[in-house]
């Protein structure tokens, strides 16, 4: 198991070579220059050189990526163009919050969509079944941004509720921290639960076609242990890959739902740096999400074993 | 793959396809005929009547500049089609490209192509499109560039995967044996037999490419103004939600409904194409 988890360790340095040459390269194609946009219309020579020299943009393309890379293996992400902050300990204090409107959302999602999925593949082809794929084919096709765009409306207009406006961390105030998470929790939960009831549901299924649960069924075991003690164990594997997926997708891909609730996590961050043009922060946050994104996907394949000990990683 | 006749039968057959396939084709039609349906000038401002309540004269309404709110709508089904279907376009042609050398050749070429689309996956989508744009600079064609390149590893696994399977059929052997060239086998062999995979990706697609212009037009990194974007519109809304809901209301009803009415036609469209994966 060690000697795997080493080995997809090891595997993933190339991956993550290519995703910074990747992020390098691509910055480097934006018309004019960073400096130019610095220097707005006062542009000077002296000022432009001076700069230029700061941030390192005199060197090499290479020298330059070399300077970028070897420094951020060691956590030193450089500092931003616009505030001159250190990037790496504000892209871990974003994280943290990106991670907490993440775990929420999953597991609503998995509240809403595990048990929703088994009973549409228990009560396959009625009008039960019939009406969770329709609610599950709306959770996948709905955006985020348009029901919470709704959902802040009804609430507003019909409810005179309003969403708290400003950020408190949960360790400062955890009930007001709960009330200003709660509803993009909601949001993206919601929305990825669509994905989980469709991928649950016929996952159950073709497990209950097997034949080992006509045995299990054959030695009276009641319909209860049939689904959860075998059907839904053993259809776990694809709902679990799913669920890492989707969990890997929002620590990154959380921004809208971060812009409507001004929910200031690595999302926010990471737009708020691109509409600003500070690339420094643009290239730390985008190679920290790719980093996260593939390390959830083994923790993801790690859990596999866990799950079916039919799985093992020799 | 069967006919393109026999399919729309069997479509039709299916009452989720039937309402799918109605669902896109309205909204083919909205943007086809938008010079005829919309009732002002998209870019027109009637200042006198600004954030005017839906009413005969502007049927959803005006925004906060007097513009009006349906024909903006119309032409925003226009964008958000171009966009899925060029940007879609985009990553099909490059995916099947990449695919059949990488799934045919096999060796080294499948290694370094295979490894760069793990690279490009490792990107949430949203972002890496994000990403580009900034790099490129927001328009539409930029925008169709993005999300092109980020659903080109999805068709090149896909068509990677389809060719490989393809590739092992005592036919191919056949040809093979006969000494066609590897030019001919793929365009006259291999390629015909992966189509109906590849159709299905290229529907269920769509609808991912139309979220994620809208999504970055809602984040003001894709259409960019006076050009009508539903994403655009509803993130303009916002300001005005509680004087004038219908702002947010309609662009959100044709957004959820245009990508509804994609999903439900990929769905129907992979079960009547490919059954195996039938949901």
């Amino acid at each position: 198991m060690w000697s795997y988890i080493i080995k997809r360790l090891l595997g993933l340095i190339p991956v993550l070579i290519g995703i910074s040459l990747c992020i390098f390269l691509v910055l480097q194609l934006i018309p004019g220059d960073v400096i130019s946009g610095l220097l707005g219309i006062e542009e000077n020579p002296e000022l432009r050189a001076q700069l230029e020299k700061k941030f390192g943009l005199d060197q090499p393309l290479y020298k330059q990526y070399w300077d970028w890379i070897s420094k951020a293996v060691r956590g030193n992400f450089g500092r931003s163009f616009r505030t001159d902050n250190e990037i790496f300990p504000e892209i871990i204090a974003r994280f943290k919050i990106t991670a907490q409107l993440t775990v929420m959302a999953a597991v609503i999602s998995c509240l809403i969509g595990i048990p929703l999925g088994i009973l549409s593949a228990i009560k396959r082809n009625t009008w039960v079944d019939g009406i969770v794929r329709i609610i599950a084919l709306l959770g996948v096709s709905v955006p985020n941004f348009a029901s919470a765009t709704l959902l802040v409306l009804f609430l507003s207009l019909v409810l005179n509720y309003y969403p708290p406006v400003g950020y408190v961390g949960f360790f400062n105030n955890a009930s007001v921290n709960m009330k200003i998470m709660i509803l993009p929790a909601i949001i993206l939960g919601t929305s990825m639960s669509g994905s989980v009831m469709r991928m649950t549901r016929s996952s159950v299924l073709e497990v209950l076609r097997q034949d080992f649960i006509k045995t299990v069924r054959a030695k009276g075991a009641s319909e209860k242990i049939v689904i959860f003690k075998h059907a839904l164990k053993n259809g776990l594997i694809p709902i679990i890959t799913l669920i890492g997926m989707q969990i890997g997708s929002l620590l990154g891909g959380a921004v809208v739902a971060e812009q409507i609730f001004s929910i200031p996590g690595l999302g926010l961050m990471t737009l708020t740096a691109i509409n600003q043009r500070d690339y420094p922060v643009v290239q730390g946050c985008v190679l920290f999400i790719a980093f996260v994104y593939v390390l959830v996907n083994l923790i993801v394949d790690i859990l596999y074993t866990y799950v079916d000990p039919r799985i093992s990683y020799k | 793959m069967k006919s393109i006749k026999r399919i729309l039968k069997e479509l039709f057959k299916d009452p989720m396809g039937r309402i799918g396939l109605i669902g896109v084709v309205l909204i083919i039609m909205l943007s086809v005929l938008a010079p005829v349906i919309s009732t002002h000038d998209i870019t027109e401002m009637y200042t006198q009547d600004k954030l005017r309540e839906p009413c005969g004269e502007y049927l959803f309404g005006t925004d906060n500049y007097g513009r009006d709110v349906f024909s903006r709508i119309i032409y925003g089904a226009r964008v958000s089609l171009e966009v899925g279907i060029i940007s879609v376009g985009i990553a099909a042609i490059f995916g099947l490209i990449f695919g059949v050398i990488s799934g045919y050749f096999e060796g080294w070429v499948d290694n370094l192509i295979m490894r760069f689309m793990d690279i490009l996956f490792a990107f949430p989508s949203i972002l890496l499109a994000l990403f580009i744009v900034s790099a490129l600079g927001p328009s539409i064609a930029n925008t169709m560039i993005a999300i092109g390149i980020v659903n080109t590893p999805v068709f090149t696994r896909t068509v990677r995967a389809s060719v490989i399977s393809v590739k092992s059929t005592e036919y191919i052997t056949s040809a093979r044996s006969i000494g066609l060239k590897p030019a001919s086998i793929i365009l006259k062999h291999i390629i015909p037999n992966i189509l109906s995979p590849f159709t299905v990706q290229i529907t269920l697609a769509l609808s991912g490419a139309i979220l994620t212009e809208a999504s970055m037009s809602f984040l003001g990194l894709g259409i960019q103004p006076p050009d009508p974007s539903w994403g655009s519109m509803l993130n303009e809304s916002r300001k005005y939600m509680e004087i004038a809901p219908w702002l947010a209301v309609f662009p959100a009803v044709f957004i959820i409904c245009t990508i509804l009415s994609f999903n439900i036609l990929g769905d129907s469209l992979r079960d009547v194409l490919d059954p195996k994966l039938k949901l």
